[in-house]
């Protein structure tokens, strides 16, 4: 496994680059917070990402999908990441794409991916159910009676939730609350009459809802795939969605990074560039080395996720731990760096913070995921 | 790639033709092999093993055939590498020659210099050690003052250098010395070539906070270096200096690996589990086990990042002082994680109850204390990051 990009990798990168540049810069998120917007994302900025195929990077091709890998989809997110730019595509493109693609069946399949590539589509996972991510731990049960599945329970914090047009639906069908077995995954659309969607505000001004089942009544095809088989393949898709938003926090490192040390370059203070002190050189330069091990743990999952290899546990964990470590680092240095000015809203740097603290909840924290590598290592 | 595979064939062979049996057991410290005049062979196999590595140039496999060295490129040398490793060889030469005079002789030495020099160091026949810091310049190393003056046919050497690895043990001595006490003071310094067997070389070992160590302080009085050992143009030694200054941060950020560096080789996990017991097959203790676990994954993250600079290319540069800076620092955590889970098992200082291993970690944390400080400190590292990386403001 080579640490670097391939040649159609880096093409990928580089329009992302461009597109976040030219069409999504910060001022697109801010306006979008200070609008009406439900979604908390632009449609047709959406429809522009579908047009350039970012919705199937993870599809199969013959449903239409580029095929193109976590590596693909990976360094689009980090540069969407670097101006914070909202979209569907974690929450479909990755995590949508790959719960029906790894657990439907070949209809399920065909049914839904191709309006996915096509934009027709959004999806959300919803899976946590507390405060904290913890997967298994999944209460919300679904039922058989007769030819039908009956859910109940409640999902909390479902990323885009409060728009996906199907919302993937993690439940207990056996077993007791914390087993990995015994879990099945439905997809469920969101005008379901016995489906209560609450869109929740938090920090960061994206896409969640707490969603509340009562006695939902679903097909039997709605069941993905086999019944109580999930948990484990759920395990990859949490992964490649944990290595995806790593890539998204390493964006948002980057440019919160470099934002700071070109404010510390301008800045002047008692005559001279803030950039000059020391005492902020030593801490630009601890961040600066926090960085390129992010770059380095991210990489190597994304490549590991296409490589299907065996290590891809321990290095996703790995990518979550160190993104979010360093991200926490850099999005508190980056306001205190930038004085009075980092605390005003006018100024865009404390949106990165605010991202910051949402996306290290996102599928584990460092700390959930710092046990994870410890257990999977034998620590 | 066929023809790298036909190479990977070729080394194979010659490998198992000509790598002595005891050369494929792990090391034992007082076979080390660092070459020389004066060198003691305690095993005569590990002669052997220089002599026909040295003979072949492996001992330097990039440098040219025509000096000696063994001529091969980037992946051939990768193959070589990969081939020694399997057989569990051990290094056929250890030499501060090879890793940093070397590459400077073949960027800046004349062609003379380059034949006379080159195959000694790479068959091992001469030893070599480095005068830099001077007991007045440690991190301003610009501002060291051995002079150096101009006799005509030689230069007139007289000060004192300090941090001397081996130099009671090195044949010759690569120093940087004043030859332009009136210029500014990065603009008066030279590169010079200097055989440890003139009079008026002396030198003194000195004892660590670990104990005792390969380092000295070496003296000049008086000594007469002809003047075709100046390396380069005179004074301008500093762009020299700089330029192993990185090869030896390079050398020294493997420090960061476990396994790596100054150290005892031993691991902190087993070395945990071992002093605090275990829990359903884990560390027992929760809190140590979890910052062992943030080392370790730290750790982890770092080793990737020197596998990623290599995959791109990595040349010295700039970010050598990011790895010698992270590197060491992580080495220093890794003792005090190591000896924190020992206990009092882990401040031994003779055998009057410890064992070899556990005081060799006590030594061990005591010299990684030395890590951030040797090769430049910590805090000049983050300078170099701060001024060349992040193009902030002196």
């Amino acid at each position: 496994m080579k640490l670097i990009l391939t040649e159609e990798q880096q093409f990928l990168k580089d329009t992302a680059q461009s597109f976040a540049r030219d069409k999504t810069p910060v001022t697109h998120f801010r306006e979008i917070r200070d609008s009406e917007n439900i979604n908390c994302w632009d449609d047709a900025t959406w429809k522009e990402m579908v047009d350039l195929g970012w919705s199937g990077i993870l599809v199969p091709e013959q449903f239409g999908g580029s095929e193109f890998g976590m590596a693909g989809i990976s360094v689009i997110m980090q540069e969407l990441g670097k101006t914070l730019t909202p979209s569907p595509i974690l929450a479909t493109s990755v995590l949508g794409v790959a719960t029906i693609n790894m657990l439907g069946s070949e209809e399920q399949k065909s049914n839904y991916l191709p309006k996915i590539v096509s934009g027709e589509v959004t999806t959300a996972l919803a899976i946590d159910e507390g405060n904290h991510h913890n997967p298994f731990n999944v209460e919300a049960t679904a039922k058989l009676d007769g030819d039908h599945w009956i859910l109940n329970g409640k999902k909390v914090f479902v990323i885009d939730g409060a728009s996906a047009d199907t919302i993937l639906i993690v439940a207990r069908t056996s077993e007791k609350t914390g087993e990995s077995n015994g879990i099945s995954v439905f997809a469920v659309d969101k005008d379901s009459a016995e489906l209560d969607i609450t869109k929740i505000s938090t920090a960061d001004s994206r896409n969640y809802a707490n969603i509340e089942m009562s006695d939902l009544k679903l097909e039997q095809k709605a069941l993905l795939g086999e019944q109580d088989l999930a948990g484990e393949t759920l395990e990859k898709i949490l992964d490649l969605g944990r290595i995806a938003i790593s890539a998204e926090m390493l964006g948002n490192t980057e440019e919160a990074f470099e934002v700071t040390v070109n404010y510390l370059k301008e800045r002047k203070q008692f005559g001279v560039q803030i950039g000059s002190f020391q005492a902020l050189q030593h801490r630009a330069a601890k961040m600066f080395c926090e960085i390129e091990l992010t770059k380095s743990a991210v990489i190597a999952a994304m490549h590991a996720a296409d490589e299907n290899s065996n290590e891809l546990e321990r290095l996703s964990s790995l990518a979550k731990f160190q993104a979010g470590e360093t991200l926490h680092l850099v999005s508190n240095e980056a306001i205190q760096m930038h004085g009075g000015i980092g605390v005003t809203d006018e100024y865009d740097i404390g949106f990165y913070l605010k991202r910051a603290r949402v996306a290290e909840q996102i599928f584990g924290t460092s700390e959930f995921h710092q046990a994870r590598y410890a257990n999977i290592s034998g620590f | 790639m066929e023809h790298l595979e036909t190479f990977r064939q070729e080394v194979r062979d010659w490998l198992e033709e000509n790598c002595p049996p005891s050369m494929r057991t792990p090391l034992v410290p007082e076979e080390e092999v660092w070459g020389g005049r004066n060198a003691e062979y305690v095993n005569p196999e590990s002669k052997l093993w220089l002599d026909r590595m040295g003979a072949k140039g492996w001992t330097a496999p990039t440098l040219p055939n025509k000096y000696g060295g063994g001529g091969l490129d980037r992946d051939q040398t990768k193959v070589l590498h990969q081939e020694l490793f399997k057989i569990k060889a051990r290094p056929a030469l250890n030499s501060f020659g090879i890793w940093m005079l070397a590459p400077c002789i073949i960027e800046f030495g004349s062609e003379e210099q380059k034949r006379e020099h080159l195959p000694k160091i790479i068959k091992g026949e001469i030893r070599w050690c480095q005068g830099y810091s001077e007991p007045g310049s440690g991190s301003d190393l610009a501002s060291l003052s051995t002079k150096a003056e101009d006799m005509g046919d030689h230069y007139l050497v007289n000060g004192q250098k300090v941090w001397t690895s081996y130099a009671d043990k090195a044949d010759w001595i690569f120093a940087l010395v004043r030859t332009g006490p009136k210029e500014p003071k990065h603009n008066g310094i030279s590169f010079l070539l200097i055989d440890m067997a003139t009079e008026g070389v002396s030198t003194k070992p000195i004892t660590l906070i670990s104990g005792k160590s390969p380092f000295c302080e070496t003296f000049f009085d008086g000594v007469k270096a002809p003047k075709e050992n100046l390396v380069g143009i005179e004074n301008s030694g500093w762009t020299i200096a700089k330029k192993l200054l990185q090869h030896e941060r390079n050398f020294i950020s493997n420090f960061g690996l476990a396994g790596g560096g100054t150290g005892s080789g031993a691991d902190v996990v087993n070395i945990a589990k071992k002093y605090l017991g275990e829990e359903n097959g884990g560390i027992a203790d929760s809190f140590q086990r979890e910052s062992i676990t943030m080392h370790k994954m730290k750790e982890h993250a770092f080793g990737l990042t020197l596998q990623r600079s290599g995959d791109e290319g990595g040349k010295a540069s700039a970010a050598s002082s990011m790895f010698k800076y992270y590197g060491t620092e992580h080495n220093k955590d890794r003792y005090e994680l190591m000896i924190a889970a020992m206990g009092n098992k882990g401040l031994g200082w003779t055998s009057e109850g410890f064992s070899d291993d556990e005081q060799a970690i006590t030594k061990a944390w005591l010299r990684t204390k030395a890590n951030s400080i040797e090769g430049g400190t910590s805090e000049v590292q983050l300078n170099v990051i701060s001024r060349r990386v992040l193009d902030l403001p002196n």
